[in-house]
């Protein structure tokens, strides 16, 4: 735990998940998602685990965000041709 | 059993654990210390066999059957997608519009594209000798052409990209898996065991059948994912609630 690096990288995992807790809209919690995902591939790259970060980046800051940014846009869109037909 | 009795047993079973979790924990081996003892004799059998990335030979070839597992629970949960995210009889397909799309994000786009297929394509090809394999760079590959999306259109999209190709190139991809193992059965003495020559160190055909593995999953890999974004696409885009038009 003595290498600076670490530290800030986990210190940067955390204000992050943080953030993504604490983000109530869906479509905006994707994108701290996104976020946490980056820094999370960021600490497996500092741990010397370059093959689980390059899964994390692909799967946690593009593929995970995209499925939630689409279900979202599935969920919402109803409610938003009523409000055009008023 | 009165509410009280039930916190009890609870409060009773969580202290427990608690208990046995930290002390567990402190038996543990300190934070990045230089004793790897699973580690060496992984490096140990990787370095036998010809294969450069220690994690490659580990996922297709000293346990390839734990990857056999987790490609099906992909299989499964893709097949498990496509059969939720259906056209219901309730629902129809709209064409979706074509949008205007900001001229630097197309831009973008479409510089990014090339760059991110050549690199999906890079990972997977050098599974067995830099990070990253069939998974990783599947997705990369996956995700890549979906930049159509975002720079022109869903239906430009929708041209390159026939789902029922995919599908079958899919379980294609497994069934290559599967037919390598039992191949493995045949030609040498067990089911996925690495039965082909290891190759020059270090070269793009070394490792036996750890390049032919990675290479099913990189496949089955960036066809699941392109079959799962397109049902959720064609949910978010295309089918709308009411009846058949």
């Amino acid at each position: 735990m003595d290498d600076p690096l670490i530290v800030v990288a986990l210190v940067l995992v955390a204000v992050s998940a943080t953030a993504a807790v604490a983000v109530r809209d869906p479509a905006r919690q994707a994108l701290v998602l996104a976020v946490l995902g980056t820094v999370l591939a960021v600490l497996f790259t500092v741990l010397q685990a370059p093959d689980v970060a390059l899964s994390q980046l692909a799967v946690g800051s593009a593929l995970t965000p995209l499925l939630i940014m689409l279900s979202v846009r599935k969920v919402r869109r109803p409610q938003r041709k009523k409000e055009a037909d008023r | 059993m009165t509410r009280r009795t039930r916190l009890f047993v609870a409060a009773l079973g969580g202290t427990g654990l608690a208990v046995l979790l930290v002390a567990a924990c402190f038996c543990l081996p300190r934070f990045g210390g230089a004793q790897h003892p699973y580690g060496d004799r992984v490096v140990r059998a990787s370095l036998a066999r010809h294969t450069a990335n220690t994690i490659a030979s580990v996922n297709f070839d000293q346990r390839a059957f734990d990857t056999l597992g987790e490609m099906s629970i992909l299989f499964a949960s893709v097949l498990g997608t496509v059969v939720l995210l259906r056209q219901t009889r309730d629902e129809h397909r709209a064409a979706p519009e074509p949008e205007q799309v900001a001229v630097p994000v197309r831009r973008f786009a479409l510089l990014v594209l090339p760059v991110a297929v050549v690199t999906g394509l890079y990972v997977i090809a050098h599974g067995q000798l830099s990070p990253g394999g069939g998974f990783q760079g599947g997705v990369v590959l996956a995700t890549a052409l979906h930049l159509l999306y975002l720079g022109v259109d869903y239906r430009a999209l929708e041209r390159i990209r026939p789902v029922g190709f995919y599908e079958i190139a899919d379980a294609l991809a497994a069934s290559a898996y599967l037919v390598l193992g039992l191949a493995g059965l045949v030609a040498g003495t067990a089911f996925l065991a690495n039965f082909l020559p290891y190759g020059t160190f270090n070269t793009l055909s070394s490792g036996g059948t750890v390049p032919l593995l990675n290479a099913a999953i990189g496949m089955e890999v960036a066809c699941a994912v392109v079959v799962l974004l397109a049902r959720f696409l064609d949910q978010a885009v295309e089918i709308e609630k009411g009846g058949e038009k």
